[in-house]
């Protein structure tokens, strides 16, 4: 639907009840904020579904919830981050991300210029990405019953032939990759936490690692696993991989490469940098002959310059993740009940 | 118990008030417990104080000791020429 | 990171290693207690415990201010937040762990109620700055490291006339918690824990210095060593102690001199003093009730005291029955010998402080040592 003359002035104002009722003023919001940033062929046909052309391959879909707080962080904003974040899900499962959905709950009160300022974060990750935002949703909720905004995201993506990346493919001796620095993202945002506040540089490093995933594959497409380590960080996705394959996996301490503004962080509040969230990182698992040219083409990649071995899977009835320790001693590296806080003692 | 950790002083204010850096991190602390400090000097902090100043000649003692531990090992080994 | 990452060094490991396996003597055991929740923190996720020859082996205190708090004061910090509405501010320690029915300080967020985690008592300074009409109240948990912040934090209060601030003090005291565990039964005449010497304290020693652990260490004829928190410090400390065993000398010894001096921080001591005075008791769980091993406020500052302000129900408090945190802070079991340990008790569902905080032994054996055997074994067959 095309407004000549929006009467919304997404500048000022906030978001009430009258955006999410489906009438003049849910449209204008869509017209003026949502479809004026985020235009693309797709979105423009202007239907609540999205027509799409067939698909050349097996599909892949994902979808993600995005509640963050803070919603703007040094390195993104929860607009980046849910395009990102989906992309990445959909990259994980060996795919080349073709489209995008974006749900928005909003609550009354939200300010129009801070929902402007993440459609138009979403716009340029997604066109810097390549992948369009093909259809969305509006939702309002009354104030008290929505932390500012959610987001919701879905991926489509086609898997290239032969390529068969998935869990249960992991298998003892194959080695496991990492493609660069731990912790940056949950750093950022706890440096902004209230009643945590430290100085740093460090930003959130939330990207997107569909054209990184491409080049590892085309160097070995018999990769195995793939996974970006979000929530919970490097730890839980090592657990959660092992638990479902069935294996175990050994780590070395003094390979995993992390910035020393992160790790210094980390110690400040007593934080394991293992279980620190990453938005930009991937595991790789593949065949140990495989490692070298994946690794090669990963640090060819300006989003995987600091990609490391990290370890080797192993046979382990206990399914457990262990780690020699920076002075040679041994560490099981446990998957943690809930997040992890800072402490004092 | 009681994280601690050196840092080292970049900026003191008269309110017993100090910016630290450990790494590129700053973190504003009090130095209420802690006297004669200059920039530059290393403090151990904890939950947001200055506990105690690091020394640099002690440090480097101790490390001393724990490399003279080995010493005699490597000796003993060399003679006998076994592996370490 | 600058006197951090030197004292993490693997080559630095092997030296110290080596000297440890030489001088150990073959022909009996040595059994140190570290007495400091850090320095077991520090054991396992490091994996020092596999530097160390077999007869060589770490007995946990309970050096973890979080698992010796009582059920009870847990449960009225709870109070103050839910029945008094303070804002009630602490360290995230204490945030999971487990008061009477289950009921956490996150649980009781969940509920409603204002608990707001912290870094420091500055941070809580300024919360009653920003909310006047609100009381606010600072959870004061910790050994003698963090009493001094807490001093200087209520002195602050006092200084800008802060009315809506105060503290629910439980800080606890080092040497008489040491000469307790040394006193009791179990070490003495049942010989149920062998403890042939300690770790001390590594920040606690920098606040109140060596010399108080003088006392103990002649009293009990056990040597100590004041060690670091870094894994290097760990095993220079044992080495040390390990000399002390063999020459049968039973002194205080200090390994942490880069911060630790025998007389520690004068400064700190002193507005401590000013601020605290000792209660006569205090429960500790697992421990009992120990002696001049507490700390409360002076009636100076009473304006500024919690368990003044706000009145506090007396209440049972009820640990979990088959809980054997007590024993395991006394280091007479070990968590594994606790019938809830991976079952009932997990991280997940603490039943008892030891699971949930940071460094007490239940959580550092689940999280970092659970299958202890099989992640040592490579280990020593590769030294084999």
């Amino acid at each position: 639907m095309n407004i000549q003359d929006p009467k919304l002035s997404a500048r000022t104002g906030s978001i009430d009840m009258a955006h999410g009722g489906g009438g003049r003023a849910t449209a204008e919001l869509i017209a003026d904020l949502f479809q004026h940033h985020l235009t693309n062929p797709i979105l423009d046909q202007g239907n609540d579904a999205a027509l799409l052309p067939p698909a050349a391959g097996r599909l892949v879909m994902s979808t993600d919830g995005h509640v963050i707080s803070p919603i703007f962080f040094p390195g993104g904003d929860i607009g980046s981050l849910a395009v990102h974040g989906t992309l990445n899900d959909v990259a994980m499962a060996g795919a080349e991300p073709l489209y995008l959905t974006a749900g928005f709950i909003l609550e009354e009160g939200f300010p129009l210029a801070d929902l402007e300022r993440i459609v138009i974060s979403m716009a340029r990750a997604a066109e810097t990405a390549g992948v369009p935002i093909v259809t969305g949703d509006t939702k309002v909720v009354e104030k008290g019953k929505g932390d500012g905004v959610f987001i919701t995201t879905t991926g489509l993506g086609v898997v290239p032939d032969g390529v068969h990346v998935s869990v249960e493919r992991a298998k003892p001796g194959q080695a496991i990759l990492l493609s660069g620095n731990i912790g940056d993202h949950g750093v950022a945002i706890l440096s902004k936490r209230e009643n945590l506040e430290f100085e740093t540089e460090i930003r959130s490093d939330s990207a997107a690692l569909h054209t990184l995933v491409a080049g590892m594959i085309s160097a070995a497409p018999g990769i195995t696993v793939l996974r970006d380590p979000t929530r919970g960080g490097l730890a839980a996705t090592l657990n959660e991989i092992a638990r479902t394959a069935k294996v175990g996996i050994h780590l070395e301490e003094n390979a995993i490469p992390i910035k020393p503004d992160v790790k210094a962080a980390c110690e400040l509040l007593g934080l394991d940098p293992l279980y620190v969230a990453n938005e930009g990182k991937l595991v790789c698992f593949c065949e140990p002959g495989d490692a070298d040219a994946v690794l090669a083409a990963m640090q060819a990649h300006p989003l995987g310059r600091d990609a490391a071995l990290i370890g080797t899977v192993t046979e382990d009835d206990a399914h457990l993740v262990e780690m020699e320790t920076e002075i040679g001693g041994v560490r099981v590296v446990d998957w943690l009940a809930g997040e992890q806080l800072p402490r004092i003692c | 118990m009681c994280l601690a950790i050196p840092a080292k002083i970049t900026e003191l204010d008269g309110d017993d008030m100090a910016v630290v850096a450990l790494e590129g991190i700053k973190k504003r602390i009090s130095t209420a417990l802690v006297e004669d400090l200059a920039v530059g000097d290393y403090v151990l902090v904890h939950v947001g104080y200055a506990l105690h100043k690091v020394s640099p000649d002690e440090a480097a003692r101790t490390l001393q000791l724990m490399a003279e531990a080995g010493v005699l090992q490597d000796e003993l080994d060399e003679m006998t020429g076994a592996d370490q | 990171m600058k006197y951090v990452s030197e004292f993490r060094d693997k080559d630095l490991a092997k030296s110290v290693s080596a000297a440890i396996r030489r001088e150990a003597d073959p022909g009996r055991t040595y059994n140190f207690m570290e007495f400091c929740g850090g320095h077991t923190h520090a054991i396992f996720r490091y994996g020092v415990q596999d530097l160390m020859p077999d007869n060589v082996a770490y007995v946990h205190g309970p050096g973890c201010p979080v698992c010796v708090l009582p059920v009870r004061r847990l449960d009225d910090a709870v109070e103050i937040a839910e029945r008094h509405n303070a804002i009630l501010c602490t360290y995230g320690d204490m945030m999971r762990v487990p008061g009477t029915k289950q009921r956490s300080l996150i649980r009781a967020k969940a509920d409603g109620a204002d608990i707001r985690m912290v870094y420091s008592t500055l941070d809580a300074l300024k919360i009653a700055r920003d909310n006047p009409d609100r009381e606010v109240v600072f959870f004061a948990i910790g050994f003698e490291t963090t009493t001094p912040p807490t001093a200087v934090a209520i002195k602050q209060a006092q200084k800008e006339d802060l009315t809506n601030f105060s503290v629910f003090c439980n800080h606890v005291l080092t040497p008489p918690a040491i000469a307790h565990i040394l006193q009791s039964l179990d070490v003495q005449d049942l010989g149920t824990v062998e403890i042939d010497g300690f770790l001390g304290p590594s920040h606690v020693s920098s606040v109140i210095g060596s010399k108080p652990y003088e006392p103990a260490a002649e009293i009990f004829g056990k040597p100590v060593v004041i060690a670091g928190f870094e894994p290097l410090d760990v095993m220079q400390s044992t080495l040390m102690l390990i000399r002390q065993i063999n020459e049968g000398r039973f002194e205080v010894e200090n390994e942490y001199t880069r911060v630790v001096t025998r007389d520690g921080n004068l400064k700190a001591q002193a507005l401590v003093a000013e601020v605290f005075n000792v209660r006569d008791a205090f429960e500790w769980r697992g421990l009992g009730t120990v002696a001049k091993s507490a700390l409360k406020i002076r009636k100076t500052f009473a304006a500024f005291d919690a368990e003044r302000r706000f009145e506090i129900t007396p209440k049972q408090s009820r640990e979990v029955k088959s809980c054997e945190c007590p024993a395991i802070l006394r280091g007479v079991k070990k968590p594994t010998d606790c019938k809830l340990f991976g079952t009932v008790c997990t991280p997940d569902t603490p039943m008892g402080s030891c699971m949930v905080s940071s460094e007490g032994a239940c959580a550092a054996y689940w999280t970092y040592g659970r299958f202890r055997t099989k992640a040592a074994r490579p280990q020593k067959e590769a030294a084999a």
